[in-house]
Protein backbone atom coordinates (compact mmCIF):
# COMPACT_ATOMS: atom_id res chain seq x y z
CA UNK A 1 0.00 0.00 0.00
CA UNK A 2 1.55 3.22 -1.02
CA UNK A 3 1.18 5.17 2.50
CA UNK A 4 2.13 2.44 4.90
CA UNK A 5 5.75 3.21 3.71
CA UNK A 6 6.15 6.10 5.76
CA UNK A 7 4.66 4.95 9.02
CA UNK A 8 7.52 4.40 10.69
CA UNK A 9 8.36 7.76 11.50
CA UNK A 10 6.56 9.06 14.87
CA UNK A 11 4.77 12.14 14.80
CA UNK A 12 5.10 14.94 17.48
CA UNK A 13 1.60 14.51 19.69
CA UNK A 14 0.68 18.07 18.69
CA UNK A 15 1.59 19.90 15.25
CA UNK A 16 -0.10 21.83 12.89
CA UNK A 17 0.84 22.00 8.88
CA UNK A 18 -0.34 24.14 6.21
CA UNK A 19 -2.84 23.33 3.86
CA UNK A 20 -2.10 25.50 0.64
CA UNK A 21 -2.85 23.70 -2.17
CA UNK A 22 -4.55 19.95 -3.81
CA UNK A 23 -0.89 18.57 -2.64
CA UNK A 24 -1.79 19.74 1.10
CA UNK A 25 -4.76 17.29 0.93
CA UNK A 26 -2.81 14.66 0.31
CA UNK A 27 -0.26 15.44 2.52
CA UNK A 28 -2.73 15.69 5.63
CA UNK A 29 -4.59 12.09 4.51
CA UNK A 30 -1.15 11.00 5.06
CA UNK A 31 -0.37 13.07 8.50
CA UNK A 32 -3.99 12.09 9.99
CA UNK A 33 -3.46 8.29 8.26
CA UNK A 34 -0.02 8.40 10.56
CA UNK A 35 -1.36 10.02 13.31
CA UNK A 36 -4.09 7.40 14.19
CA UNK A 37 -2.03 4.76 13.60
CA UNK A 38 0.18 5.53 16.20
CA UNK A 39 -2.61 6.42 18.34
CA UNK A 40 -3.50 2.77 17.22
CA UNK A 41 -6.78 3.46 15.89
CA UNK A 42 -8.74 0.63 14.53
CA UNK A 43 -8.63 -0.09 10.86
CA UNK A 44 -12.44 1.47 10.72
CA UNK A 45 -11.59 4.10 12.99
CA UNK A 46 -8.36 5.41 11.28
CA UNK A 47 -10.11 5.22 7.61
CA UNK A 48 -13.41 7.37 9.23
CA UNK A 49 -10.96 10.30 10.50
CA UNK A 50 -8.83 10.42 7.49
CA UNK A 51 -11.93 10.67 5.15
CA UNK A 52 -13.32 13.39 7.39
CA UNK A 53 -9.86 14.74 7.31
CA UNK A 54 -9.51 14.93 3.42
CA UNK A 55 -13.11 16.65 3.15
CA UNK A 56 -12.19 19.44 5.67
CA UNK A 57 -8.59 19.77 4.52
CA UNK A 58 -10.35 20.38 0.97
CA UNK A 59 -12.84 22.75 2.27
CA UNK A 60 -10.31 24.56 4.18
CA UNK A 61 -8.07 24.68 1.01
CA UNK A 62 -10.93 24.89 -1.64
CA UNK A 63 -13.64 27.49 0.36
CA UNK A 64 -11.72 29.14 2.94
CA UNK A 65 -8.70 29.99 0.60
CA UNK A 66 -5.97 28.14 2.28
CA UNK A 67 -4.70 27.87 6.03
CA UNK A 68 -4.09 25.36 8.47
CA UNK A 69 -4.45 21.68 10.56
CA UNK A 70 -3.68 21.65 13.60
CA UNK A 71 -3.93 18.32 15.75
CA UNK A 72 -3.77 16.54 18.87
CA UNK A 73 -3.24 13.71 20.40
CA UNK A 74 -5.51 13.75 23.54
CA UNK A 75 -5.88 11.87 26.69
CA UNK A 76 -8.78 11.73 28.74
CA UNK A 77 -8.72 9.73 31.32
CA UNK A 78 -8.08 5.89 30.10
CA UNK A 79 -9.26 7.28 26.51
CA UNK A 80 -7.27 8.23 23.71
CA UNK A 81 -8.07 9.82 20.93
CA UNK A 82 -7.18 12.58 18.37
CA UNK A 83 -8.03 16.11 17.57
CA UNK A 84 -7.90 18.13 14.23
CA UNK A 85 -8.57 21.62 14.01
CA UNK A 86 -9.04 23.04 10.33
CA UNK A 87 -8.37 26.89 10.19
CA UNK A 88 -8.75 29.59 7.29
CA UNK A 89 -9.16 32.88 7.19
CA UNK A 90 -11.61 33.01 3.90
CA UNK A 91 -14.95 34.34 3.63
CA UNK A 92 -16.97 32.44 6.26
CA UNK A 93 -19.94 30.70 6.57
CA UNK A 94 -22.77 32.91 6.21
CA UNK A 95 -25.61 30.22 7.10
CA UNK A 96 -23.97 27.46 9.18
CA UNK A 97 -27.29 25.12 9.41
CA UNK A 98 -27.77 25.23 5.15
CA UNK A 99 -24.11 24.13 5.20
CA UNK A 100 -24.23 21.44 7.85
CA UNK A 101 -27.29 20.46 5.59
CA UNK A 102 -27.15 16.89 3.49
CA UNK A 103 -27.22 17.69 -0.31
CA UNK A 104 -26.50 21.36 0.18
CA UNK A 105 -23.42 22.95 -1.74
CA UNK A 106 -22.20 25.91 -2.63
CA UNK A 107 -19.74 25.01 -5.11
CA UNK A 108 -18.71 21.81 -7.39
CA UNK A 109 -19.00 19.80 -4.79
CA UNK A 110 -21.63 16.75 -3.48
CA UNK A 111 -22.62 18.94 -0.74
CA UNK A 112 -21.58 16.15 1.52
CA UNK A 113 -18.50 17.57 2.63
CA UNK A 114 -19.22 18.97 6.37
CA UNK A 115 -22.91 17.18 7.09
CA UNK A 116 -20.83 13.53 6.37
CA UNK A 117 -17.62 14.62 7.90
CA UNK A 118 -19.50 15.05 10.64
CA UNK A 119 -20.97 11.93 10.51
CA UNK A 120 -17.46 10.30 11.01
CA UNK A 121 -16.62 12.13 13.78
CA UNK A 122 -17.12 11.98 17.87
CA UNK A 123 -16.70 15.76 18.53
CA UNK A 124 -17.34 18.84 15.81
CA UNK A 125 -17.57 22.06 16.59
CA UNK A 126 -17.69 24.28 14.15
CA UNK A 127 -16.90 28.07 14.18
CA UNK A 128 -17.32 30.44 11.69
CA UNK A 129 -17.79 34.61 11.34
CA UNK A 130 -18.53 36.35 7.83
CA UNK A 131 -15.19 37.56 6.58
CA UNK A 132 -13.02 36.72 9.34
CA UNK A 133 -12.48 32.64 8.85
CA UNK A 134 -13.66 29.26 9.89
CA UNK A 135 -12.62 26.77 11.95
CA UNK A 136 -13.78 23.46 12.30
CA UNK A 137 -12.57 21.23 14.99
CA UNK A 138 -13.45 17.33 15.14
CA UNK A 139 -11.77 14.56 17.76
CA UNK A 140 -12.52 11.02 17.23
CA UNK A 141 -11.96 8.68 20.39
CA UNK A 142 -10.88 5.00 20.31
CA UNK B 1 1.83 15.67 -11.93
CA UNK B 2 1.23 11.71 -12.04
CA UNK B 3 -0.89 9.94 -14.21
CA UNK B 4 -3.12 7.06 -14.09
CA UNK B 5 -2.54 4.19 -16.74
CA UNK B 6 -4.97 2.80 -18.81
CA UNK B 7 -4.95 -0.10 -20.28
CA UNK B 8 -7.13 -2.39 -22.32
CA UNK B 9 -8.02 -5.70 -22.95
CA UNK B 10 -10.07 -7.35 -25.37
CA UNK B 11 -13.55 -4.42 -25.24
CA UNK B 12 -12.66 -3.48 -21.75
CA UNK B 13 -10.34 -0.64 -20.46
CA UNK B 14 -8.51 -1.67 -17.12
CA UNK B 15 -7.60 0.64 -14.45
CA UNK B 16 -5.90 0.06 -11.28
CA UNK B 17 -5.47 3.20 -8.82
CA UNK B 18 -2.51 2.49 -7.02
CA UNK B 19 -2.03 6.72 -5.42
CA UNK B 20 -3.42 8.01 -2.87
CA UNK B 21 -5.15 10.64 -5.85
CA UNK B 22 -4.90 14.41 -5.89
CA UNK B 23 -7.83 15.88 -6.87
CA UNK B 24 -6.32 16.81 -10.01
CA UNK B 25 -5.08 13.52 -11.25
CA UNK B 26 -8.75 12.53 -10.52
CA UNK B 27 -10.18 14.96 -12.72
CA UNK B 28 -7.16 13.87 -15.43
CA UNK B 29 -8.59 9.99 -15.23
CA UNK B 30 -12.12 11.04 -16.21
CA UNK B 31 -10.98 12.97 -18.99
CA UNK B 32 -8.64 10.23 -20.25
CA UNK B 33 -11.00 7.19 -19.53
CA UNK B 34 -13.94 9.52 -21.67
CA UNK B 35 -11.10 10.09 -24.35
CA UNK B 36 -10.43 5.97 -24.64
CA UNK B 37 -13.44 5.11 -24.73
CA UNK B 38 -14.03 6.83 -27.84
CA UNK B 39 -11.17 6.16 -29.40
CA UNK B 40 -10.97 2.21 -28.88
CA UNK B 41 -14.74 1.94 -28.94
CA UNK B 42 -14.75 0.16 -25.58
CA UNK B 43 -17.94 -1.63 -24.25
CA UNK B 44 -16.61 -2.13 -20.58
CA UNK B 45 -14.37 -0.39 -17.92
CA UNK B 46 -13.23 -1.88 -14.89
CA UNK B 47 -11.59 0.30 -12.03
CA UNK B 48 -9.55 -1.81 -9.19
CA UNK B 49 -9.65 0.40 -6.08
CA UNK B 50 -8.63 -2.39 -3.94
CA UNK B 51 -5.00 -0.23 -3.11
CA UNK B 52 -7.39 3.07 -1.92
CA UNK B 53 -7.11 3.55 1.36
CA UNK B 54 -10.13 5.91 1.60
CA UNK B 55 -12.71 7.31 -1.03
CA UNK B 56 -13.82 10.52 0.17
CA UNK B 57 -16.55 12.99 -1.54
CA UNK B 58 -14.34 13.72 -4.64
CA UNK B 59 -13.31 10.14 -5.50
CA UNK B 60 -16.65 9.44 -5.16
CA UNK B 61 -18.24 11.56 -7.14
CA UNK B 62 -15.47 10.93 -9.77
CA UNK B 63 -16.57 7.21 -10.27
CA UNK B 64 -19.72 8.37 -10.68
CA UNK B 65 -19.07 10.65 -13.52
CA UNK B 66 -16.77 8.54 -14.97
CA UNK B 67 -19.78 5.69 -15.04
CA UNK B 68 -22.47 8.03 -16.23
CA UNK B 69 -20.14 8.95 -18.78
CA UNK B 70 -19.32 5.84 -19.81
CA UNK B 71 -22.88 4.89 -19.86
CA UNK B 72 -23.33 7.47 -22.23
CA UNK B 73 -21.21 6.56 -24.85
CA UNK B 74 -22.29 2.98 -24.27
CA UNK B 75 -19.74 1.20 -22.36
CA UNK B 76 -20.59 -0.09 -18.96
CA UNK B 77 -18.58 0.77 -15.48
CA UNK B 78 -17.68 -1.81 -12.64
CA UNK B 79 -15.94 -0.29 -9.77
CA UNK B 80 -14.00 -3.23 -7.99
CA UNK B 81 -12.25 -4.18 -5.15
CA UNK B 82 -13.12 -1.43 -2.26
CA UNK B 83 -11.94 -2.23 1.12
CA UNK B 84 -14.66 -3.08 3.96
CA UNK B 85 -13.37 -0.02 6.21
CA UNK B 86 -13.73 1.78 3.10
CA UNK B 87 -17.63 0.68 1.98
CA UNK B 88 -18.33 1.63 5.64
CA UNK B 89 -17.33 5.12 5.57
CA UNK B 90 -18.35 5.86 2.78
CA UNK B 91 -21.71 4.80 3.37
CA UNK B 92 -21.85 7.05 6.20
CA UNK B 93 -20.20 9.63 4.89
CA UNK B 94 -23.35 10.06 2.90
CA UNK B 95 -22.45 9.05 -0.30
CA UNK B 96 -23.97 5.05 -1.92
CA UNK B 97 -22.52 5.68 -5.46
CA UNK B 98 -25.94 5.35 -7.05
CA UNK B 99 -25.87 3.75 -10.48
CA UNK B 100 -22.51 2.64 -9.71
CA UNK B 101 -21.85 -1.07 -10.47
CA UNK B 102 -19.53 -2.58 -8.06
CA UNK B 103 -17.91 -6.61 -7.77
CA UNK B 104 -15.95 -7.48 -5.17
CA UNK B 105 -13.05 -8.38 -6.92
CA UNK B 106 -11.37 -8.13 -10.13
CA UNK B 107 -12.53 -12.10 -11.41
CA UNK B 108 -16.46 -10.86 -10.80
CA UNK B 109 -16.03 -7.48 -11.77
CA UNK B 110 -15.08 -9.28 -15.38
CA UNK B 111 -17.30 -11.73 -15.48
CA UNK B 112 -20.10 -8.66 -14.94
CA UNK B 113 -18.61 -6.71 -17.77
CA UNK B 114 -17.89 -9.95 -20.21
CA UNK B 115 -21.37 -11.47 -19.57
CA UNK B 116 -22.90 -7.79 -20.75
CA UNK B 117 -19.98 -8.50 -23.87
CA UNK B 118 -22.02 -11.82 -24.44
CA UNK B 119 -25.44 -10.27 -24.28
CA UNK B 120 -24.66 -7.81 -26.83
CA UNK B 121 -23.24 -10.07 -29.43
CA UNK B 122 -26.36 -12.35 -29.00
CA UNK B 123 -28.55 -9.49 -29.82
CA UNK B 124 -25.96 -8.81 -33.04
CA UNK B 125 -26.20 -12.44 -34.04
CA UNK B 126 -30.26 -12.75 -33.77
CA UNK B 127 -30.83 -9.78 -36.72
Amino acid sequence: MPMTGSSVTTEPTTGSMPLQGERDIVMCRQMVRRLTQQAKFSLVDQTKLITAASELSRNTVVYGGGGEMRWEIVQEGLRTGLRLAFEDKGPGIPDVDLALTDGWTSGSGMGVGLSGSRRLVNDFDLRTEVGVGTCVTVARWK
Amino acid sequence: MERIPILRMGRALLVTIQIDLQDQVALQLQDDLSAQIERTGAKGVLIDISALEIVDSFVGRMLASISGIARVLDATTVVVGMQPAVAITLVELGLSLEGVRTALNVERGMQLLTAGFDADDGIQRDD
